[in-house]
């Protein structure tokens, strides 16, 4: 009995291992690490269709560099041992590049693989601390926590002048990350913290939260936590009367968010590195493309992954050739407008560690509709 | 003060949520011994179907009335036809093993049968707020509170005093003497899953509007529904809303005067004392061993 | 019939030895993981199986054999001592955890255990200072065995694949003795154990502190080898995969763990061609194995047997109930 299931066993892992070894040779393989099932499902799921979106315009335009792209998904499981064995499996499968995964915990750990086997890797990640490793193959899709704090921050202190702060945030790295970054950036301004209230991913009662921000007396409160806890707390806020500023990074005036919180969203203010409703041509015509590909709207995430796509092939395309390590090395310093490339929606420059940098905007939501009230220019810019 | 009960309030309503899902868990357990991990998602699934229904343009009513239909014959029968029966005679690990391979199964068809997305989920209250003494509560957590509550006693009104519910009694308490009786055992078996499948639906009902439809909904809802089963009590149905309520509670209060990070320890460190102190729950009737 | 089961083993440890020889580095990760598993279960089984402690705990000793060796390396200090150092502090928290855990009967010993199985995954979540909380530690380093490093996948798995089998051994050798004999007689009939003399204090405490122990040696395995820890592989959730494990592979049969774990961590892998229904085929597949097989993939062998008895005996019924019938009809 044992025998058998052994030498079944044996032959099953041997096939598995074979049948990927192939090599096209007029295609180049990149692969979706992500979340597909988990507490990450539908980040990674989104992130991984804009990718896909990228991939079937550039082939339907010839391609990079004349070689179709051919795509294999991995799913992480939102779990960062998985993501690292999937990264390994990738690595063995001889792919070019690595888009994925998103969130920031399961990134920080495969990507140690990547690097070892010189794999350029692009992530959704934002905790400040995976650019921060040292690592020459490591790519953001979208701000590092390091770099949209100060923006929110300066917004905080500056515009909405808010003397004290009570943040809201979720116990996990995303959240925890956010707020050591917006002490940070705050440390030095007028306005102070006054109150850090941690709650759960999967929450659903925020009633303490909320009664523990209003205790504090602040003038308002960041609230930083994943889509669907941010519904239930500007319910909660609403319920409980709360009627001083609430602002928030990305994730608060999300599209989903306003659709789960409905009247509560009304007046919730954020700072986006990405959304699909800013007022600009390429993006706007993302959004419709996007919708008619997978019949819902993207939220950042897709646009993560279709900007890190072009961003991708004009790295590639500068290059000249299939050389991982010089496309890496092209990849430091790079800059893409989005006049050449529409395909990167918005003009973008990375820095030496990875980084990106773009402009951003501050919206508000009005109406039930994410509106842009201002645009914060990049930090580079001149 | 109005802090304390505010707190006090809101989670009453979360804690009737749960205590309707812990009863069909401890009706389940004492009609047939089964341990049933996959509540959680016996509530997340009706709540989807609803949502299909409503897809289709049924109104919210008629949705509820054909998901208490079909949860019924799935959750009902199919699962006690084909899951509890074959295995009953084997002790509890091959129920436990199967429901939970039966968890991961639902949770995950739903995921990708359906979206891994939340949906949004029609309230069955006008969303109303009341201001009482500085308390804020909606009318959302009044009505599910109350709702709750009545199904609870509806429930514990049928099993004491039709004829129908003394024989289920019968039956969970000494099988063989009951069959002697003349009450037809599967049958009551069969009623006591049929009910854990209405009491889901309702749940759906009450409490998917706050928690949104998500194919993981379930998951945390199960283990709160089983906590809140043991501290009540495992053979009583009053039990299981009083652990349900006190769970809902103590969460809320530990949240804010204790430490946020640590508030499922609460929940937590009552189940623990009681196990110790008083196995059989806080309303519950000790079991003699068997030898 | 020991003779094949030997020689099948014997066929079975060539075959693992050569194994990666085949594989790439993904496959040799894999193998590790499942190895891991397989050391967990183990105990697990001697708990559960062995003992009839139902216990849903049993990712926390994981966790903690798995935190105790990165907080070790982090502070400097060598892998070697913390690996026995998790695998102590689990024993004793295992017997201190089965003190309460007598108190009450099986099935609330499965909830206190589930209740402290969250306790301490809430203390890894949130004491960053000590567990880096939902950060976790990183860059945890593969450990160096007489000088020879065994940072390769390829020699890990070597290493792991002892360790296995040696604790293998010991429960082998712990379950022929005496003791061992005790432990089953507590899962058949405690109360008759009881009045035979069998201290069941003592046998349960020791059976959940062995079972605790071995995780948490699988646990100090894992931290090296996916060089990264943190609290989410050590949910309930987790403690509840294990207990699936074990009983898929067979509760109470000693090479149970291994098919168990099989299921557990390599049947996901195969199922992934199904795209996004994996998880689902494989939620389906255990519920159909239980039906199936409540007693574990194992108790095939004992099913054949079985059938085959009940075969002979109705055909011996047969015969002499034709037997008698001639007779009858001969009178």
């Amino acid at each position: 009995m044992q025998k058998r299931f052994t030498l079944k066993l044996i032959a099953a892992c041997a096939f598995l291992a074979g049948a990927n070894a192939s090599f096209g040779q007029d295609t180049i393989k990149i692969a979706n690490i992500v979340e597909l099932s988990g507490a990450g499902a539908s980040v990674g799921t989104t992130f991984k269709n804009g990718v896909e979106l990228a991939v079937k315009e550039i082939n339907a335009s010839g391609g990079i560099l004349g070689k179709k792209i051919v795509t294999s998904t991995y799913d992480t499981q939102t779990n960062p041992g998985v993501a690292k064995g999937q990264t390994q499996k990738a690595v063995d499968d001889g792919v070019f590049a690595i888009f994925g995964p998103v969130f920031s915990g399961s990134i920080m750990v495969s990507m140690a693989e990547s690097k070892k086997a010189e794999i350029p890797n692009f992530t959704g990640g934002e905790a400040a601390s995976i650019t921060q490793q040292g690592n020459p193959y490591i790519f953001r899709t979208s701000f590092t926590q390091a770099t949209a704090m100060p923006k929110v921050a300066s917004y905080i202190s500056n515009q909405a002048k808010l003397k004290t702060l009570a943040v809201i945030y979720v116990n996990n790295d995303f959240g925890k990350g956010g707020l050591d970054a917006i002490k940070k950036a705050l440390a030095n301004s007028a306005t102070k913290v006054v109150a850090e209230v941690s709650t759960d991913s999967g929450q659903v009662d925020f009633s303490s939260a909320v009664l523990k921000a209003k205790q504090s007396n602040a003038d308002g409160i960041f609230a930083y936590t994943n889509e669907e806890e941010s519904a239930r707390l500007l319910r909660e806020l609403r319920k409980q009367g709360w009627t001083k500023p609430v602002i928030g990074e990305t994730t608060l005036t999300n599209q989903k968010v306003i659709e789960l919180a409905g009247e509560a969203a009304n007046g919730a203010i954020a700072h986006v590195g990405v959304t699909v409703d800013a007022p600009i041509p390429t993006v706007r015509a993302f959004r419709a493309k996007f919708e008619k590909e997978y019949n819902y709207i993207s939220d950042h995430n897709g646009i993560k992954g279709y900007s890190g796509m072009y961003v991708l092939k004009t790295a590639i395309e500068k290059v000249g050739k299939f050389d991982r390590k010089a496309v890496a090395e092209a990849m430091h310093g790079l800059k893409v407008s989005a006049a050449k490339v529409p395909g990167v929606l918005m003009d973008v420059s990375f820095d030496k560690n990875g980084d990106l940098d773009r402009e951003s905007f501050m919206v508000e939501v009005k109406g039930g509709k994410q509106v842009v009230t201002a645009t914060v220019p990049a930090l580079g810019a001149k | 003060m109005t802090d304390f009960l505010q707190l006090f309030f809101s989670g009453l309503a979360t804690g009737a949520i749960y205590g309707l899902a812990a009863l069909g868990f401890t009706l389940l357990w004492q009609a047939s011994g089964t341990i049933n991990f996959a509540q959680g998602e016996f509530v997340m699934l009706p709540a989807f179907m609803m949502l299909g229904f409503m897809a289709f343009g049924l109104p919210l009513a008629a949705s509820f009335a054909l998901s208490v239909v079909l949860a019924v014959v799935v959750l009902g029968w199919i699962f006690k036809r084909g899951i509890v029966d074959p295995l009953f005679k084997f002790g509890m690990m091959p129920i436990v093993v199967a429901t939970i391979g039966l968890a991961i199964a639902m949770r995950n068809g739903v995921r990708a049968g359906y979206s891994a997305e939340a949906h949004a989920f029609p309230s069955l209250f006008p969303d109303q707020i009341y201001n009482v003494a500085g308390v804020t509560i909606t009318l959302a957590d009044l009505g599910t509170f109350v709702l709750a509550i009545a199904l609870v006693f509806v429930t514990q009104a049928f099993m004491t005093k039709t004829v129908t519910g003394r024989a289920m009694q019968a039956v969970a308490q000494n099988t063989e003497s009951a069959s002697v009786l003349g009450i037809n055992v599967p049958r009551m078996i069969f009623y006591a899953f049929a009910i854990n499948a209405v009491l889901a639906v309702a749940a759906a009902l009450l409490v998917t509007p706050t928690y949104l439809a998500k194919f993981d909904m379930g998951e945390s809802l199960g283990n709160k529904a089983f906590f809140a089963a043991i501290i009540g009590g495992f053979n009583n149905s009053r039990g299981a809303l009083l652990g349900g309520l006190i769970v809902g509670v103590c969460e809320n209060l530990a949240a804010a005067y204790i430490s946020p990070a640590y508030k499922d320890a609460v929940a937590l460190v009552i189940f623990m004392v009681v196990i110790l102190f008083k196995p059989q729950g806080l309303l519950g009737k000790k079991e003699e061993r068997k030898v | 019939m020991k003779k094949i089961t030997t020689i099948s083993i014997a066929i079975s440890a060539l075959l693992m030895i050569i194994a990666p020889q085949f594989l790439k580095n993904y496959g040799i990760y894999l193998l590790t993981y499942w190895l891991i598993f397989i050391i967990a279960t183990m105990g697990l089984n001697l708990t559960l199986g062995y003992a009839g402690q139902k216990s849903l705990g049993h990712a926390a000793f994981f966790g903690i054999g798995a935190y105790t060796v990165a907080i070790v390396m982090k502070a400097g200090l060598s892998f070697w001592l913390g690996l026995p150092l998790g695998a102590a502090l689990c024993f004793f928290i295992g017997i201190a955890l089965g003190f309460p855990a007598l108190r009450v009967q099986t099935i609330y010993l499965a909830f206190a255990t589930l209740g402290f199985n969250t306790a301490v995954w809430l203390v890894m979540r949130n004491e960053e200072w000590l567990t880096g909380g939902t950060f976790g530690i990183n860059n945890i380093a593969r450990p160096e065995l007489f000088g020879f490093s065994l940072a390769s996948n390829m020699a890990y798995y070597y290493f792991t694949l002892g360790v296995t089998v040696l604790m293998a051994a010991a429960l082998w050798g712990l379950l022929r003795s005496p003791w061992g004999k005790a432990f089953t007689a507590l899962r058949d009939n405690p109360i008759r154990a009881e009045s035979l003399g069998v201290d069941i204090r003592s046998y349960t405490l020791l059976s959940f502190a062995i079972g605790a122990a071995y995780a948490g040696v699988a646990g100090a395995l894992f931290a090296s080898l996916v060089e990264f820890i943190e609290p989410a592989p050590f949910t309930v959730g987790a403690s509840i995969m294990m207990y699936l494990m074990v009983v898929v592979g067979g509760a109470g049969y000693f090479l149970g763990p291994v098919l168990g774990a099989a299921v557990g961590v390599l049947l996901p892998e195969w199922l992934r061609f199904a795209q996004a229904w994996y998880l689902f085929v494989f939620g389906s597949a255990v519920v159909l194995l239980m039906i199936w097989l409540p007693d574990g993939l194992l108790s095939i062998p004992d099913r054949l047997k079985a059938k085959k008895q009940a075969k002979n005996e109705s055909a011996a019924r047969a015969a002499s109930a034709h037997a008698a019938a001639n007779k009858g009809a001969q009178a």
